[in-house]
């Protein structure tokens, strides 16, 4: 067990990557994340590992994509606009089968938008977000010391299944600080790479390609990349549980807005509503099975989210109309108020006296 | 079947080229380059730590072709994959081999940028000044007046702008180690082109940093002419704008 120190949630990120064995990073700066990209200048190149302040968002991906393909763990980071600008890289490293990890630490949108945190990148990091039929693991810490681990089990995720694992912050969790625990971590789950491009000593010549003309050959990849999308909606849904078992209200929340609702939850339960929370930590894939079963119960939901609605529609998907599904969301950079989330859930509670619809 | 003993091999498939079927067209240059890399990474006996990383154009099937590690790219983003694998893997040898509308034109910003940070890789560059791969369009290294699928009644300076000659732009940096143009055009140019394409393998395997060779070359099919006139055109018209010759030797 490590000291305790006070650092940024970007801090925190950074120093996980490293922990996690990360052997190059390449960045580009942009705000609400730069601390990132100051953290890796300082401390990958002491350590005589690779840190590259790219040309663009476009490059650094690439870089990445590059050491991937050599058999070493990499990553970039960026928020919004950037992030935009890596998917082209994100739907070749999926074609490719490599492992990458990337961090987003979202930011108001669309456009230039602004450098205030958001959760309106929640499509683009779930659906893909390039073209082609693939997926990135998503995974969403609430708290600076959560981001620590996250990082952590991001690379190990990506190794294992080698695939994009993206981590989805925002810029209230990059840039807040929080004591974190430093444990020197356990090495890191080690995986073979006989496909790494590393000089074709003693084998056959490896090639990475994702042109693949002959229509079944391509079918026969998207066959095998969905295949391994099974494998981790089988093994990897995670969530976090709050109050739910008698809960007349579930809040659906992640990240920064999660760590708000745990707050509304004790707020509400001083008042007498029956209020919980499910915390997706897995994005994709979605922990549609808490929220169905909190429905069979009978319960309500509040969607809670930095954008316009967008987690929102995972779920009506799942539960095809069984339950009351409300959302509450600030868009531009606006962070919703606890006390505005609670009054939604006075609203959706009936024997509430400090209802006002 | 194997040598008698009283005979010599005067020319033979390098061991790193893999014998295969050709999709380039015929008269095509790029399979001439391919040959000479082929060559000297036998000459050189690296086929065992080499990377390479194939652009999207014609070459894209590159590793067809070559018998070593190879990595496709995002157009244009060639040099920044190069140099994600030199940065780990810094006693291999990495190149990027690239066309000129991937590396001219849409991956522009990374050819400069990894030139400008000396990055210890060789590239290729093959200037055929045309989009081959999409079937005809202007690139950015066409000739003025020269007709293409984008530009049928020849390139307009008024509306296009000129060629853009990549080794002149980039010996304007102080990093870059090697730059050299050759052309494909004769048997002693392609003599010429092996020469400068060693000297950029040496550059790199000593540690020197950053080399580009650019190399003109035919696209009789896109040029719209058989492959022996593609030849002369290459060398009637193109080193009047493209000059042969050593732009940077040594830092
Ligand atoms: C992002 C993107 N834009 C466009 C294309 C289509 N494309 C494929 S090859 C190519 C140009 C190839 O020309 P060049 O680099 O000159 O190589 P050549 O085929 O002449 O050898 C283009 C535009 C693509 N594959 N990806
Ligand atoms: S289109 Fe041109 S560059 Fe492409 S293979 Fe044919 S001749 Fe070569």
């Amino acid at each position: 067990m490590g000291a305790k120190i006070l650092m940024t949630g970007n801090e925190a990120a950074s120093e996980g990557a490293i922990q996690a064995g990360c052997m190059a990073y390449y960045g580009y700066p942009i705000t609400p994340q730069n601390e990132i990209t100051a953290y890796m200048s300082l401390h990958m190149r002491e350590r005589g590992r690779v840190f590259l302040q790219a040309e663009s968002e476009l490059a650094a991906v690439n870089m990445v994509l590059g050491t991937s393909a050599a058999g070493f763990r990499a990553m970039t980071s960026s928020s919004s606009p950037g992030i935009s600008l890596k998917q082209e890289g994100i739907s070749y490293l999926a074609a490719l089968e490599l492992p990458a990890v990337i961090i987003n630490m979202q930011r108001g949108g669309p456009g230039l938008g602004n450098i205030a945190p958001a959760q309106s990148d929640y499509w683009q990091a779930t659906r893909g977000g390039g073209h082609g039929d693939y997926r990135c693991i998503v995974l969403a810490p609430h708290t600076v010391s959560e981001t620590f681990t996250t990082l952590m089990l991001a690379f190990d995720l990506a190794d294992k299944y080698r695939m994009v694992v993206l981590v989805l912050g925002d810029g209230r969790l990059g840039q807040m600080m929080e004591p974190v625990e430093l444990h020197n971590a356990a090495p890191a789950v080690k995986v073979d790479k006989p496909w790494a491009l590393n000089g074709c000593k003693g084998r056959p010549s490896n090639k990475l390609h994702s042109l693949l003309l002959k229509e079944d050959d391509l079918e026969e990849l998207n066959t095998r990349l969905q295949k391994n999308y099974k494998k981790v909606e089988a093994n990897e849904v995670r969530f976090e549980e709050v109050d739910t078992e008698d809960a007349e209200v579930v809040m659906v929340a992640y990240g920064t807005c999660a760590r708000l609702c745990k707050e509304v939850v004790r707020h509400a339960r001083d008042e007498g509503i029956k209020a919980g929370l499910i915390r997706p930590i897995t994005l994709w894939p979605f922990p549609a099975e808490p929220i169905r079963q909190a429905a069979a119960r009978g319960a309500k939901f509040l969607f809670v989210e930095m954008s316009a609605g967008q987690m929102i529609e995972d779920v009506r998907l799942s539960l095809e109309g069984a339950a009351e599904v409300r959302f509450y969301g600030r868009t531009g950079g606006n962070v919703p108020r606890w006390d505005a989330i609670l009054q939604k859930t006075r609203e959706m509670m009936p024997y509430s006296p400090l209802r006002r619809t | 079947m194997p040598p008698a003993s009283d005979t010599e091999i005067l020319y033979a498939k390098p061991e790193s080229l893999r014998r295969t079927r050709t999709h380039f067209c015929a008269g095509c240059g790029h399979g001439i380059v391919h040959r000479i890399i082929c060559e000297l990474i036998d000459e050189f006996g690296i086929r065992e730590k080499t990377v390479c990383v194939a652009p999207v154009g014609c070459a894209v099937l590159a590793y067809n072709y070559f018998d070593f590690d190879t990595c496709e790219a995002p157009h244009g983003r060639t040099p920044a994959v190069a140099t994600g694998i030199k940065r780990v893997l810094p006693e291999h040898f990495v190149f990027s081999y690239q066309g000129d509308g991937d590396l001219a034109a849409i991956g522009m910003g990374e050819i400069i940028h990894a030139a400008n940070r000396g990055e210890n890789i060789c590239v290729f560059f093959v200037n055929n000044a045309v989009y081959g791969m999409t079937q005809g369009q202007m690139a950015p290294t066409s000739l003025v007046g020269q007709k293409t699928a984008t530009s049928p009644k020849g390139r307009d300076p008024e509306n296009e702008g000129y060629p853009i000659r990549v080794c002149e732009l980039l010996a304007t940096l102080q990093a870059p180690a090697y730059i050299e143009r050759v052309a494909v055009s004769s048997p002693r140019n392609v003599r010429r082109a092996k020469k400068a394409i060693r000297k950029a393998f040496q550059t790199q395997l000593e540690g020197r940093g950053f080399s580009l060779i650019e190399i003109l070359s035919p696209c009789p099919t896109y040029w719209r002419v058989d492959p022996v006139t593609a030849m002369k055109e290459l060398e009637a018209r193109m080193p009047p704008i493209f000059p042969l010759g050593v732009f940077r030797d040594g830092r």
